[in-house]
């Protein structure tokens, strides 16, 4: 006691960093050395409550790595020695991020199964110990509490959060592959109940503050503040602290338990959980819809399932052995190294590379009020973009209008945002039918049909109206950015922003720069494209930039193997099983047969024999036929209202018997089926690079994975020349080169890589 | 605002000799507490203005206010208004017909009197050649009702102008659910029983919950204590801090009530019950049996309670306005005048309840006063917290650089001229009818305690707020 007390006198003359909490007594219970600075971890005590605040310097969020994890041990093994201290409080310094989660990189640069087992127990053994600590712990949790940082809130004697929109909770490692390793597994069962953990795990969705207090994941929930004499979020997190500081001491003194009053529902819950044979129905049900739903692609998922189980059925032992062990078997795993590739990506592509514009785009127009261009128009006013919508027609600008109300409305039904919001929100769209207002725009984006001429007779409309900043955007799928931009006074100011529909789902924005796009037009255009939520990739212009480019030669042997006699059904499921989320018939009704006609013309003429397969002449039949895919009700299959199953168009059978080329037998197996549409994608991917629309391989597999939803579990086209091996997949285009010709010859940049195997995409 | 139906003020227990003892003791909140100044001169001498009518408030009654579900609760709306206009009438002795216009503030309607002006004027045997409207704006109501008979005098359309407020919290609109009212509404149309009977085919047992009106802001679906909650806590305003200046507003009431000076209280004979001669709501508690209360919005931890808020009220307010010639001309002699007034608004979510602090420096500024110009502060008190966070704001320079574009604050009140006979906190708080009650207090407080201006404030829902200067008539 009086031996702290003087080491304590001593570090406060020393350790001024504590100093930064005016008001508390702030002293370091340093045991070793009062010299020792912390850069992580840094703590307070507020009578006998210790408030332990994390802040990693120099990042905008808080990340579990090894420099975090032990000088937290070491302030958690001084609080627990301390004789004055009777609980703690942990908190974050940085509004936004409690822990946004465990160190990738830390776990990436393991080389062994054995040192990333190692890593796990010792997150294991640091939260457990937090979990049996004889001081209550609140964890008061502001913003991001993900992955491991929700593994350490979950070990805390008592949580509480932050109810606004940036406090999520969550255990997102199933996205990158892995299984929450440091407890998680165990712990958030007891905690949630199994089917809401299995829920977490498996989804790897994040969590709202409310529903995490409904789900009994938090304890307590503080309202954020707004201004008063401080900073709005400044003082949010001094509030947060002082109600987790009353809670704490509430806890040491025992006047608030921390036993949670459990509903009803979740009484019964409980109660059928402690049955066996129900458990055991429920782990197969799980396991079911998990192989139904990854079709055996992505191990992650289904060894959380098997840890949970061991955790329950075997006991907690077994359970944290299980779980360090099957953890560090899925970060060798191929799928885990291409999910986090895509994550690293993901991260890079949310980035401005061009730099700030030099004028912030804030008015917006869009030309047509189709579901592109409403689509677009969702994606701007949600984030206060005023915008304006117009089109040529009352009916046609009604029912754009209509899809913004719907999307936001639809948000309002997921209580995803107030009504009073979404009419707010809606209150940034204006419709109309001229180019009244154009006069203030900062960007136009044109989202009319795919004409050539309409497309210039657009942007001579829009120039004689616009001011000379204003940008214009062209949303097209494969009309080239510099024939567009030819009847330009200002080419520019042109630049290709192509959207994926639908829009309000779909990630990815490929933007389009000619050789006269000037950097700043760029900038702006990315600025707007990160502003609207998206991930965007940047790219030269060609025929069908990158992402048409990819997808074209893969959708003209789709064609080839229908007239070979694959049904469709069976294409689809050929395709899906190799973990594309879209079967590749189904996919051809979804774009259109119409627009499928159009690219594949456009591009087969560009690009020649290298893009022929399948026939066009199947696609001008279904079109004349009037089988446009589901817009039109009927393409390779039956789409009605209301009805869920999809039914063969029987009609098609006529057109593909007539347009029927015998099969070649030797590359006709399922699995050369697969990788004749793969090898075609990936070898016009590299081709991209090679040819210089790309930029980075990353960019390549960010567009192929969030735009044409090439498999996650392969990465992208790169990643997947990287893990399979250059080698094989030039041997299979070798193989289907002999069968059908140059279509499959591959590129040369893949030659190379093929033939020096050291030479990676991403090293 | 209406937040509050909930939660009532019945569970102090009435222990005045405690409070006498409390009153005196000195408060926590005195850190605004700032010495008076000696000698006063102030800014400006009167703030008549050349070629603008000077518009004096003749005399302003109010019936006394009383915790919903007492003794009005019988009663409608239109029945408490015709009260305070008949008191007026009695009071003021104003023929009737000479009343060019008649205007009253309400919050919460009652639908079969939506114009609950015209209904009380003509209930009150006012002429009916009299026109009468309604106004609504939360909480300065009221404040509204008034303001728009200074712009009717201003621009010289009239001369006389009765303005008034009136709240029933006793009863309020409970609606069937909007299925069962488009059910009911197209059983109205149904011609043949086939109709009929497809109609009843539709009817489901959801259909039979009543909505209540909202409890809730429109814009954030926040209810006002929760709202207020969130204030006290931005500006660090503590539990204590709040009990104590609740204290204050009921001991200062019950002073005030028991010296006789809430002259502007005219008795209401009920029917059917005895005579309502004061308000009930003035509670004077001890801090250790208000410390008890479990807080009412945000639980368990916030510090917004049933004692440190205004509680549900029933109520009617009424004032006659003059242009000040007609006033002598007609042999009165005014109590004040009213003259500048402001309206502001903000940010409904995070500054709901900060209306004072936006209007009080812009109200100041039109009339060329400083704040120690004047004499008298009449507060509306929706919370302690919301008015303590209001100090806190006024006293903040970064609060007014950062969020209200000034360059320096504007100081808060000081504490020995505000509220001095109680406020909405220990008197009540009828929505619609509190505005009036403001601008009698700071009227009769200046004629009492001497002084030449008075400063009104108000919050309101919506994120809105209401200032106006009061001037001592000259005696």
């Amino acid at each position: 006691m009086v031996a702290s007390r003087a080491i304590g006198s001593l570090s406060r003359a020393t350790a001024s960093r504590m100093l930064r909490c005016p008001g508390y007594i702030c002293r370091s219970f340093s045991g070793t050395s009062a010299l020792r600075t912390r850069t992580h971890i840094n703590y307070g005590v507020k009578g006998d409550v210790a408030v332990v605040r994390i802040n990693s310097p120099n990042s905008k969020v808080n990340t579990l790595n090894k420099e975090l994890q032990s000088e937290f041990m070491e302030v958690m093994n001084e609080i627990w020695a301390s004789d004055q201290i009777r609980s703690a409080v942990l908190i974050s310094s940085k509004p936004g991020c409690f822990i946004a989660g465990a160190d990738i990189n830390m776990i990436a640069s393991c080389k062994t199964p054995e040192e990333v087992t190692k890593l796990s127990q010792e997150g294991q053994r640091m939260f457990e110990k937090l979990e049996k600590s004889t001081k209550p712990v609140v964890a008061a949790i502001s913003g991001a509490c993900l992955g491991g940082g929700l593994e350490l809130a979950i070990s805390c004697q008592y949580r509480i959060a932050t109810k606004d929109r940036k406090t999520v909770l969550g255990t997102p490692e199933v996205l990158l592959g892995i299984l929450p390793g440091a407890g998680g597994t165990q712990r958030l069962p007891k905690m949630v109940g199994v089917p809401a953990a299995f829920d977490m795990m498996l989804t790897g969705r994040n969590i709202r503050a409310d529903r995490a207090k409904k789900m009994g994941l938090v304890d307590q929930l503080v309202e954020p503040l707004g201004p008063g004499l401080k900073p709005p979020e400044e003082r949010t997190i001094e509030y947060l602290e002082e109600v987790a500081v009353t809670f704490a001491k509430g806890l040491s003194d025992k006047k608030i338990s921390i036993k949670r009053d459990k509903g009803l529902v979740e009484k019964l819950t409980s109660y059928a959980m402690s049955i066996p044979f129900v458990r055991q129905q429920i782990y197969k049900k799980v396991e079911e819809k998990v192989r139904k739903q990854t079709k055996g692609l992505y191990p992650a998922p289904l060894k959380i399932i098997d840890v949970v189980k061991t955790g329950i059925e075997q006991g907690s032992d077994a359970g944290y052995l299980s779980e360090s062990q099957k953890f560090a078997e899925l970060t060798m795993t191929k799928e885990s190294k291409a999910l986090i590739g895509l994550y690293h990506g993901q991260v890079l592509c949310k980035k401005n590379k061009f730099g700030a514009p030099q004028k912030e785009a804030k008015h917006l127009a869009i030309l047509g009020a189709g579901l592109m261009g409403a689509g677009i128009a969702q994606v701007s006013v949600d984030k206060g973009l005023k915008t304006i919508l117009k089109d040529a027609t009352l009916a046609g600008l009604g029912r754009g209008q209509q899809q913004v109300f719907k999307g936001l409305n639809d948000k309002v039904k997921k209580k995803a945002l107030t009504s009073f919001e979404r009419d707010s929100i809606f209150s940034n769209l204006m419709g109309q039918l001229d180019y009244q207002g154009f006069e203030k725009a900062d960007m136009v984006i044109e989202a009319v049909f795919e004409d050539l001429s309409l497309k210039h007779r657009v942007l001579k409309e829009v120039e004689a109206v616009i001011p000379d900043h204003c940008i214009f955007a062209s949303n097209t799928s494969a009309l080239p950015i510099n024939e567009i931009a030819a009847v330009s006074k200002r080419p520019e100011k042109v630049i290709g922003m192509h959207y994926f529909s639908p829009v309000d789902k779909m990630q990815l924005l490929e933007i389009i720069t000619t050789e006269k796009t000037s950097k700043d037009t760029t900038a702006s255009a990315v600025a707007v494209g990160l502003k609207q939520g998206k991930v965007i990739i940047v790219v030269k212009d060609g025929p069908g930039f990158y992402t048409t480019r990819c997808l074209a030669p893969m959708m003209s042997e789709v064609l080839r193997i229908l007239q070979e006699g694959v049904e469709p059904k069976k294409l689809d499921s050929l395709t899906t099983s190799f973990g594309f989320p879209v079967g590749a018939a189904t996919l051809v009704d979804e774009v259109g047969v119409d627009v499928a006609k159009h690219v594949s013309e456009d591009l087969g003429k560009a690009f020649g024999e290298r893009f022929g397969g399948g026939s066009v002449e199947l696609l001008k039949q279904m079109v004349s036929r009037g089988f446009l895919g589901r817009k039109s009700g009927k393409g390779f299959y039956i789409y009605q209202e209301g009805v869920k199953s999809k039914n063969v168009n029987s009609d098609m059978d006529g057109i593909l018997a007539s347009l029927k080329v015998p099969p070649k037998s030797d590359v006709s197996s399922d699995e050369d089926i697969q990788y004749r549409l793969v090898t075609r994608f990936v070898n016009e991917a590299v081709m991209c690079l090679q040819e210089g629309i790309l930029a980075t391989p990353t960019e390549g597999d960010i567009g192929a994975v969030f735009g044409l939803g090439f498999p996650p579990c392969l990465g992208g086209p790169f990643r997947f020349v990287d893990l399979y091996g250059a080698q094989k997949i030039v041997d299979r285009l070798r193989k289907y080169e002999a069968a059908y010709g140059t279509q499959f010859s591959p590129c040369q940049l893949l030659i190379d890589h093929a033939s020096s195997p050291n030479k990676k995409f991403f090293q | 605002m209406t937040s509050i139906l909930t939660y009532t003020f019945k569970n102090l227990p009435n222990t005045s000799k405690w409070a006498l003892q409390f009153s005196v003791r000195p408060l926590s909140c005195s850190s605004q507490l700032r010495a008076a100044p000696a000698a006063q001169t102030k800014s400006k001498k009167t703030l008549a203005k050349p070629n603008m009518r000077n518009i004096v408030v003749v005399d302003g009654v109010r019936i006394p206010f009383l915790q919903s579900g007492t003794s009005y609760k019988d009663l409608m709306p239109h029945d408490l208004a015709r009260a305070a206009l008949s008191g007026l009438l009695h009071r003021t002795n104003v023929p009737k017909d000479i009343v060019d216009y008649i205007i009253f503030g309400t919050v919460i309607q009652e639908v079969k009197t939506s114009n609950v002006a015209r209904e009380a004027a003509l209930g009150a045997g006012f002429s009916d050649k009299t026109p009468a409207h309604t106004v609504t704006m939360a909480c300065i109501s009221a404040n509204q009702a008034m303001t728009t008979g200074l712009g009717l005098i201003a621009s010289g359309q009239s001369d006389v102008i009765v303005a008034g407020g009136v709240e029933l919290m006793s009863d309020v609109p409970i609606r069937h659910s909007r299925k069962m009212r488009k059910m009911m509404l197209e059983l109205n149309k149904a011609k043949t029983l086939g109709q009929r009977l497809s109609l009843f085919s539709k009817f489901r047992l959801n259909f039979l919950a009543p909505e209540l009106p909202a409890v809730a802001e429109f814009s954030t679906s926040e209810t006002m204590g929760h709202s207020a909650d969130r204030l006290a806590a931005a500006f660090a305003v503590s539990r204590q801090d709040q009990d104590e200046y609740a204290l204050r507003s009921h001991s200062l009431a019950k002073k005030a009530q028991d010296e006789g000076l809430l002259s502007d209280v005219v008795p209401f004979k009920v029917p059917g019950k005895d005579t309502v001669t004061k308000d009930n709501g003035i509670r004077p508690s001890s801090l250790e049996q208000m410390a008890k209360l479990k807080p009412a919005f945000i639980k368990p931890y916030g510090t917004v309670t049933a004692a440190n808020s205004s509680f549900l009220t029933d109520g009617a307010s009424a004032m006659l306005i003059m242009a000040e010639e007609k006033a002598l001309a007609m042999g009165y002699k005014p109590k004040a005048y009213l003259r500048d007034f402001v309206y502001v608004s903000q940010d409904p979510k995070d500054q709901l309840l900060l209306g004072p602090t936006y209007a009080t420096p812009k109200v100041l500024e039109k009339a060329g006063l400083t704040m120690n110009d004047i004499d008298a502060f009449e507060f509306h008190e929706a919370f302690s917290g919301q008015i303590l966070a209001n100090f806190k704001a006024m006293d903040s320079d970064w609060f007014a650089q950062n969020y209200m574009g000034r360059k320096t604050k504007v100081g808060s009140p000081p504490l020995e001229k505000f509220n001095n006979w109680g406020g909405s906190l220990s008197l009540g708080h009828p929505f619609g009818a509190t505005g009036c009650r403001l601008v009698m207090a700071a009227a009769n407080r200046l004629r009492k305690e001497g002084g030449q201006y008075g400063l009104v404030a108000a919050c309101a829902a919506g994120g809105q707020g209401h200032a106006m200067i009061v001037e001592a008539y000259p005696k």
